[in-house]
């Protein structure tokens, strides 16, 4: 990475063409969309894309059309790491031996939760193993909401989704979700990193860390997906900040192992009365809707004992220094 | 210099300036990724070899790494090429030029790592052209032509070449190479197609920065039958190239396969004949010469090209034969016959007399077809041609039932 870190302006994202067009045909209030976009905004030169089956992936590009102004990718669902490593291979040998003009190129794979965290994770670990220079990036909405809203292993605790659905016996999905940043982190890859698009200065930072590194970089960031949460499409942004504020989602980043808080997360580190409890969060989103009747209110309370545990155990990490 | 097949596939992979490989190491194919790291380690060969987790990210690395523009190649065989199945579609839908050597070998399960053809009949339909070699100097020839095959820009489709596991992956032969700078030159540069982006713009088709490009897009029910149509006008332009192909490398080192697509051995007074594809022709060769002796006009038809298969140099080749027993090693349980012989006796419908066409299913798992068992299929077709009967049409050899 280098050592001089990029300043930009607000002007300077608003001036920069997009490279993630408008055209597209995602929901309205669709976070993930809102999120390409912004890290489109923070390439540094010629960059390729390639992006895992999902929503994302087709709404920019429904043939003949397309949304994207740089060179795209896609083959499949459970591939966008062996897709990234294929390209980086690609460019490495090709730029050596005089086959393509001798440039950096960035790369970039992008998936959704199922193509990162579960039918994508042996590629992705694989691709961070072996070392390519690309940057992964997660958007994780918390479901398969491309097929019609199914759980994934990112899918929280007490989510209602159509295969997890809650029932008169089952309240919605009772498994925690996968913490895939620590098992990211446990590669020991330059840089892992977490963002939401509400704090979309820090998010596009973070893109550029992660592409500023020499080596594999992953950035996990939280997406709001109206559809899928069953909630109003004018609050994404207004989730994503909550997210943060409640410390279901605390953004901070990690270099070389040694992880910090970003900013939003530091001050209810420093300021512990400014934490919002999770209901401030969960409620008006009607995936979690039954939660809040009398016979589930003990799942409500396991979200928040577990949520605040996750954060103990992340301010631990932090003030030690270790991953 | 001697080699076995796999050690061939490797030493052609080496001439043919690649500059991606990404594989995953399985039986028998696995003595071509270790033979080619070996070149990559000392410095032989100025190719990224990329050691995937998995097949599936083998054939995805090299299907990336052709579209923005690198010669790639990969290997495999049975499960492995099953995992890779997702991919195999996506490669040729994509019309990516990976060369993919498949040693082959049978599906579990039970499991077993000897030879059969289960693994690559299954991947029939999955738009790569398939070609069988007979040897391991035919291996070594047809990884050189694979390249120029699949490669030039109105085939643009991925090419497998099928050996046949151990008999010809592990068995030391005799192979004729040719001068590194000579097939640098017959092999030549990648080329790409001109395609039209977005922007309107007329650029080659790969990923590249400064015309950028949006491959692998989604088409729905308006333009994803045009997609698939056109890969089948790839076949057809490939079954003129395998064509031509066969005739320069002839040129080059004196050696062809038949016209590429077929290598017939005494067909043209045959009464009757077999079919077959890969080393398996080798020892029926053998067979038809003492059956000619004997005043038996016996021949046999290898079929080098599965895909595309060669409908009319098959009618042709075929056209005066009494009696044809198609030779598959794979089965398709449920089904009449498997994979080889359904294509033969399809392609033989249209023809007004029609040789008759049995089938024999054979060497599953490995199980070793001896002389003697091959001359039983050509003893049971003499019969069939005298009498006429044809007691079963699916047939087992050398199976204890």
């Amino acid at each position: 990475m280098t050592t001089q870190e990029w300043k930009f302006t607000a002007k300077d994202i608003a001036t920069k063409p997009d490279l993630f067009m408008s055209g597209h045909r995602a929901c309205a209030g669709c976070a993930p969309v809102t999120v390409l976009r912004l890290i489109m905004k923070a390439t540094r030169g010629p960059t390729i894309v390639t992006q895992a089956t999902g929503c994302m992936e087709i709404v920019g590009s429904i043939y003949p059309y397309t949304s994207w102004a740089v060179p795209w990718l896609h083959t499949a669902f459970e591939n966008a790491a062996a897709n990234a490593s294929g390209i980086e291979a690609a460019i490495k040998i090709m730029r050596k031996k005089g086959k393509i003009k001798d440039e950096h190129i960035d790369v970039i794979a992008l998936a959704g939760d199922g193509g990162t965290v579960d039918i994508g994770l042996q590629a992705l670990s694989g691709a961070m193993e072996r070392g390519h220079d690309f940057l992964f990036v997660l958007y994780d909405n918390e479901g398969y909401m491309n097929t019609g809203i199914q759980r994934s292993s990112s899918t929280p605790i007490g989510a209602s989704t159509t295969t997890s659905p809650a029932g008169t016996v089952i309240p919605g999905k009772l498994e925690k979700k996968k913490p895939i940043t620590e098992i990211m982190l446990a590669h020991e890859i330059e840089y892992v990193a977490t963002a939401t698009p509400y704090y979309w200065k820090d998010l596009i930072t973070k893109v550029r860390k992660g592409l500023e590194v020499e080596g594999p970089a992953f950035l996990h960031v939280f997406a709001p997906c109206p559809r899928g949460w069953r909630s109003d499409p004018a609050k994404s942004m207004e989730y994503s900040k909550l997210s943060v504020e409640t410390c279901v989602f605390p953004i901070w980043e990690a270099v070389n192992g040694k992880r910090q808080l970003s900013t939003p997360s530091k001050v209810i580190s420093l300021a512990p009365q400014k934490k919002k409890p999770v209901k401030a969060y969960l409620e008006g989103q009607g995936r979690f809707r039954h939660l809040f009747t009398p016979q589930n209110s003990h799942i409500l309370s396991e979200i928040q004992r577990t949520t605040d545990e996750r954060w103990e155990k992340l301010l631990q990490k932090c003030a030690s220094g270790a991953t | 210099m001697a080699m076995n097949g796999d050690e061939a596939v490797a030493y052609a992979v080496k001439q043919c300036d690649v500059d991606v490989v990404a594989a995953y190491p399985i039986t028998p194919q696995t003595i071509i990724v270790e033979k080619f790291s070996e070149y990559v380690a000392n410095g032989e060969v100025q190719t990224q070899y990329v050691c995937t987790e998995s097949e599936h990210s083998a054939m995805t690395a090299c299907l990336a790494a052709g579209a923005t523009g690198a010669r790639t190649f990969t290997a495999s065989a049975s499960a492995g090429l099953a995992l890779m199945h997702e991919m195999l579609y996506v490669t040729s839908g994509s019309r990516v030029p990976v060369v993919m050597a498949i040693a082959n070998r049978a599906l579990s399960a039970p499991l077993n790592i000897h030879g059969d053809h289960s693994d690559s009949m299954a991947e029939r339909d999955s738009g790569w052209i398939q070609l069988y070699a007979e040897n391991a100097q035919e291996a070594y020839d047809s990884i050189i032509q694979a390249f120029k095959i699949g490669e030039d820009i109105n085939v643009s489709l991925p090419v497998i070449v099928g050996i046949d596991g151990f008999t010809l992956s592990h068995t030391l032969e005799r192979v004729d190479t040719l001068p590194d700078e000579v097939l640098r030159q017959f092999v030549g540069q990648r080329q790409y197609p001109l395609v039209v982006t977005h922007e309107g713009k007329t650029v080659p088709f790969k990923l590249d920065p400064a015309n950028p490009m949006t491959m692998g897009p989604n088409a729905l029910q308006n333009y994803y039958f045009e997609f698939k149509r056109q890969q089948e006008e790839g076949m057809k332009n490939a079954y003129k190239k395998i064509q031509d192909v066969n005739c320069e490398y002839a040129k080059l080192s004196g050696r062809s396969y038949g016209n590429g697509l077929i290598d017939p051995y005494k067909l043209d007074d045959a009464e009757i004949a077999i079919v077959v594809l890969g080393s398996t022709a080798g020892t029926l060769k053998v067979i038809v010469d003492q059956l000619r002796q004997e005043g038996i006009k016996a021949g046999v038809l290898r079929i080098r090209a599965f895909r595309p298969f060669p409908v009319d140099d098959i009618k042709n080749a075929l056209k005066n034969v009494k009696v044809v027993a198609v030779m598959d090693k794979s089965m398709s349980p449920g089904g009449l016959g498997a994979a080889v012989f359904n294509e033969v006796r399809n392609a033989l419908y249209d023809q007004s007399t029609r040789p008759i066409v049995v089938n024999y299913i054979f060497g599953l798992g490995g199980r070793d077809s001896s002389p003697r068992d091959l001359r039983k299929v050509f003893e049971d077709i003499i019969k069939i041609a005298r009498t006429g009967q044809v007691e079963k049409t699916v047939n087992y050899l050398g199976l204890r039932e």
